[in-house]
């Protein structure tokens, strides 16, 4: 099974992406997570350059990876209470063409998000999951709200709370689990 | 105190009758706001009908072909936040008793949506039966029910600014049947 993995913040030293590459790092036997890295390369939507086999490269590359996946675990910082603008970005163009053509469509996803302060992006997690939602994604239950999460890495980034890991880990298996479930014939 | 009468038999012929999707519909409607009723259609459907001492209503549904005439509606009601049709693609009705009461025709059974299977009831009027002009006999009925999508698993909704939700749980359904005899 292959996992991508999104982080909502393009900071190099940013804990949300460090969340995903932990995530990589712990995945189950069976399973490959990527941390898709391409965010950067994903200009602002824009209706006018979403032209079928013309859409900018990074756009079709974001597009591909999701589609190649069997499922996403979506990481998000919280600003002003909801997602990170570079996320909602994301799905903005992962969400195009509607009505079933688009990547994101019935694709199996998970969030989770990580802040310093002591809410670990909750709100956020709540807003991406109504925003996947509508995009056609299949959301399982359940957020991982990761606070002062500046304690839960070690000064290179990798994940040293083991309480940390361990809901990180039934996290991704949550996701692996409902990503499993056969599609009717 | 009175017993209650039986169910008095409905006009529909004896025999096996086929329904014409092309004749037919199947709709739906959700007020929303409580102002509006959103209207939507699904032309994938088969179903066949009985008549006689034993009549019977059974029909299967294509549940990819819901539509409401707006592609970016339709693809979040064929997501798992509704219908869920990469997972069920199938919605099914299987009368358990089609009887008459006065002058209305009363279908009872089992309605699968989602893969949650719940007793509704459906009432309307047999219309009688007629030759086409290519040699086929056929019969005419609607019924109309209201059930609780929210028991079928489809619990999506969105606040209003005044309070209270966008969507009801209530959703009108709407059959017109077309049948052609079969036997």
């Amino acid at each position: 099974m292959r996992l991508l993995a999104l982080s909502g913040s393009l900071r190099v030293q940013s804990l949300n992406s460090a969340v995903a590459r932990a995530a990589a790092e712990l995945a189950p036997p069976g399973v490959d997570i990527e941390v898709f890295d391409g965010l950067a390369e994903v200009p602002l939507y824009d209706a006018g350059l979403d032209v079928p086999g013309g859409e900018p490269a990074g756009v079709r590359h974001l597009r591909e990876r999701i589609a190649a996946a069997d499922g996403l675990l979506l990481v998000t910082p919280e600003y002003n209470g909801s997602v990170s603008g570079v996320l909602k970005n994301a799905i903005d163009w992962a969400s195009r063409p509607p009505s079933g053509g688009a990547p994101l469509w019935g694709k199996t996803a998970a969030v989770a998000g990580a802040t310093t302060g002591q809410y670990g992006a909750l709100w956020a997690q709540q807003d991406l999951r109504r925003i996947l939602g509508i995009a056609g994604a299949r959301v399982i239950e359940g957020n991982l709200p990761i606070a002062r999460a500046e304690t839960a890495f070690d000064e290179r980034g990798s994940l040293r709370d083991p309480l940390v890991a361990e809901r990180l880990r039934a996290h991704v298996e949550a996701l692996v689990h409902e990503a499993s479930v056969p599609l009717a014939a | 105190m009175t017993a209650l009468a039986e169910p008095i038999a409905t006009h529909i012929p004896a025999g096996d009758w086929e329904i014409d999707p092309v004749w037919s519909a199947l709709e739906f409607e959700v007020r929303k706001l409580g102002l509006v009723a959103i209207k939507g259609r699904v032309p994938g459907f088969t179903g066949h009908i009985v008549g006689g001492a034993e009549p019977a209503i059974s029909g299967t549904v294509d549940a990819t072909t819901i539509t409401t005439f707006d592609e970016t509606r339709d693809g979040h009601l064929q997501a798992p936040d509704f219908f869920d049709t990469a997972r069920h693609p199938e919605l099914r009705f299987e009368s358990t008793s089609v009887s008459s009461d006065a002058d209305e025709l009363v279908a009872r059974g089992n309605l699968t949506i989602k893969g949650v299977t719940r007793p509704i009831e459906l009432r309307g009027s047999f219309a009688g039966s007629d030759q086409d002009p290519w040699g086929n006999e056929r019969i005419g009925l609607e019924l109309t029910g209201t059930v609780d999508r929210t028991a079928f698993g489809l619990e999506w909704n969105a606040p209003l600014p005044g309070g209270g939700f966008l969507l009801p749980n209530d959703v009108v359904l709407k059959a017109t049947f077309a049948a052609i005899r079969k036997s």
